[in-house]
């Protein structure tokens, strides 16, 4: 899948503040035009790691480890005016809360311009043209009124769709969604992630969507990166994660979701959690994810497992169920 | 056209509330000054050192001061609705003309004081909230502390010391140089020079005030989630102060501004002393010391008129400050 040099190649990234880690030795890469997904719970790093591809951590974070490399280009080395060239030209970004991700003072059109004026050299006008185009491509009624309206007269979802705008406006070789339909209603999360696919083909651009939701995942992610407490704890192609989840993290996940399939009411089948909290990988030396394990060995509070390929592009951080799955791959004789 | 009707409203609702306030505060004034001992015949009788009592009660009998207490209030209100401040017995002159000689040189002076105060005011509080925590921050808040804890005559006549006696770069009072006849732009520059210093004696105390404030709001606004998603754009961090976090760390410093003005108002009167500016504050406190309340009330109604102007100028600002805002 990822045999030609990829867009972007996150490697060994440990990002640090100074009360802890909550980024270890994490990685992925993403190649051109496909979507990643980087699913992992509150707390597990996943937003702070998209912050630290932008370069855009809080000020008491730092990344104290790793490579983040776009098209070979290294960024961590990028000297500030230079990396200002790379946000929103060649990395763009959109945000979990769209209700709070627009300047309420200015106009939309007015946000959304000022990202071709600033990349592109574009004039007002001009700029001003290719914003209602931008609004018509991100399927913004009536975008010639939209243009001048102020955020807060638009709902979350248009909202959204605005940030998206602004986001595209340039052709990104590469879009970080952090959460992008969270605050959304169920019904306008499926349009925005419509949109953001339907825009990823038409502009070939590759995506890195950053969620919590496994549910959308499979529909819309090519490869899955599974994140714990700042680990990568499993990778896979999306299909193979929400089929055969290895990891029991992945495991437990997943039975934590609700089907749509599932003919079972809540009360005759409830839904399954993981026991305990995240909080409890904190100072682990080992897996962190072996407090709440139901499979874990001694051996895993040691040291944290190492992630082991058990097929090509497949990567599982357990040392438990990558042998039961090398045991089924040699039964089948793969 | 929708923005004009939108003014119009605002304008009709202002001045319909006006008309109780300021109605109140004359009522208020003047019985309040009718409590302070003395009247202008007692002061003129101190200074002639030789009246009687039969001039005296002639005196008062000239000035009206001889009636009832409800009905001088009767006849002062009378003449306001005329549109009369009355007479003053002291200058011998309408009180209206009084005040419209003094009105334009005050108001030049709080007009350049208050942009003095928030544009060096914001400028400082920007800097600060830009290096908060580091020394730069640290040597401007304490030097607006001393600002804050300064009074406004003292600063005055160290600046007086320093510019004026010291240096000679500026004169030490007056609003022109007298008999020096300037014309066009040199009459400018002269009156310029002549503010400056009452000016900014007046402004520091409140860019002590705006500086801390602006500080405060920048540093809120900038945790705000738009502010990350301008710097996402790729935007330089002084474009994102300027266009993305000034704008909405402004409203409370125009509030407090709106506020102000009557307090302005209040400290010119020691400005204007110590500067021996011809000003509306020097001509309040002239009156009182001379029992002139014709005078003193006209500039405590004017001063209130000046405030609720100010107050409506504010609404408006912040209407177009934050499209949130709607003008009710």
């Amino acid at each position: 899948m990822t045999t030609a040099a990829p867009l972007l190649d996150v490697a060994d990234l440990t990002i640090a503040f100074p009360t802890g880690t909550p980024v270890i030795d994490f990685g992925f890469t993403v190649a051109e035009g496909e979507t990643l997904a980087v699913v992992g719970e509150s707390g597990s790093g996943k937003s702070l790691t998209a912050l630290a591809v932008m370069r855009l951590l809080p000020p008491a974070a730092k990344i104290v480890a790793g490579a983040i490399r776009l098209k070979g280009r290294d960024l961590r080395a990028l000297p500030e005016p230079e990396m200002r060239r790379v946000r929103g030209r060649e990395i763009a970004m959109i945000f979990q809360e769209p209700m709070t991700s627009l300047n309420p003072v200015l106009t939309v059109g007015r946000q959304i311009a000022e990202v071709l004026r600033l990349h592109e050299g574009m004039s007002a006008p001009a700029a001003r043209a290719r914003t209602i185009e931008l609004l018509d491509l991100v399927r913004v009624a009536d975008p010639h009124r939209r243009v001048d309206d102020f955020p807060h007269r638009l709902s979350g979802g248009m909202r959204q769709r605005v940030m998206i705008a602004m986001a595209v406006a340039c052709r990104p070789r590469l879009l970080i969604a952090d959460e992008p339909t969270t605050a959304l209603d169920v019904t306008i999360q499926a349009q925005v992630l419509d949109l953001l696919d339907r825009l990823r083909r038409d502009l070939g651009m590759a995506l890195l969507l950053i969620t919590h939701d496994l549910g959308i995942v499979g529909q819309w992610a090519d490869r899955v990166v599974v994140m714990y407490a700042g680990r990568r704890v499993e990778q896979a192609d999306a299909t193979r994660v929400l089929d055969d989840p290895l990891h029991p993290y992945t495991r437990g996940l997943l039975a934590a979701s609700p089907r749509l399939d599932a003919s079972l009411h809540y009360s005759a089948g409830p839904l399954r959690e993981i026991p305990g909290s995240i909080a409890s990988a904190r100072g682990q030396p080992g897996c962190p994810f072996a407090p709440r394990c139901p499979l874990a060995q001694p051996s895993c509070r040691i040291r944290p497992p190492p992630l082991a390929a058990v097929r090509p592009g497949r990567l599982v951080a357990c040392p438990v169920t990558t042998a039961s799955e090398l045991a089924d791959v040699a039964a089948v004789g793969l | 056209m929708f923005e004009n009707r939108r003014l119009l409203r605002v304008l009709r609702r202002t001045v319909v509330q006006a008309v109780p306030t300021v109605l109140g505060i004359v009522v208020l004034n003047f019985l309040l000054l009718k409590l302070a001992p003395g009247d202008a015949a007692d002061v003129m009788a101190g200074e002639f050192g030789t009246a009687t009592e039969e001039t005296m009660a002639m005196l008062r009998r000239q000035f009206g001061l001889d009636l009832p207490l409800l009905q001088q209030l009767l006849a002062y209100l009378g003449n306001l609705v005329q549109f009369s401040l009355g007479f003053s017995p002291r200058y011998g002159m309408p009180v209206s003309e009084l005040i419209g000689q003094r009105l334009p040189s005050t108001l030049m002076l709080m007009g350049l004081a208050l942009a003095i105060a928030v544009v060096v005011g914001i400028a400082l509080g920007t800097t600060m909230a830009m290096t908060a925590g580091r020394w730069t921050d640290r040597v401007l808040s304490v030097v607006s502390l001393l600002f804050y804890s300064v009074p406004g005559f003292w600063i005055g006549l160290m600046l007086i010391v320093l510019f004026s006696v010291k240096l000679g770069w500026l004169p030490s009072g007056g609003q022109e140089t007298i008999g020096a006849g300037l014309t066009g732009l040199d009459a400018v520059a002269d009156r310029l020079k002549h503010m400056i210093l009452p000016a900014t004696s007046l402004a520091l105390f409140y860019v002590a005030i705006y500086g801390r404030l602006t500080r405060a709001a920048v540093l809120e606004v900038a945790s705000q989630d738009y502010v990350r998603t301008a710097a996402a754009k790729g935007l330089a961090p002084l474009t994102v102060t300027l266009r993305h976090v000034l704008r909405n760390a402004l409203l409370p410093v125009t509030t407090l501004a709106g506020i102000h003005f009557g307090g302005i108002l209040g400290g010119a009167v020691v400005v204007e002393t110590v500067y021996s500016w011809p000003g509306l504050g020097r001509l309040a406190f002239e009156s009182v010391m001379r029992r002139d309340f014709n005078v003193l009330l006209g500039v405590l109604l004017l001063s209130s008129f000046l405030v609720i102007i100010a107050n409506t100028l504010i609404d408006l600002l912040h209407a177009w400050l934050d499209p949130r805002i709607e003008v009710r």
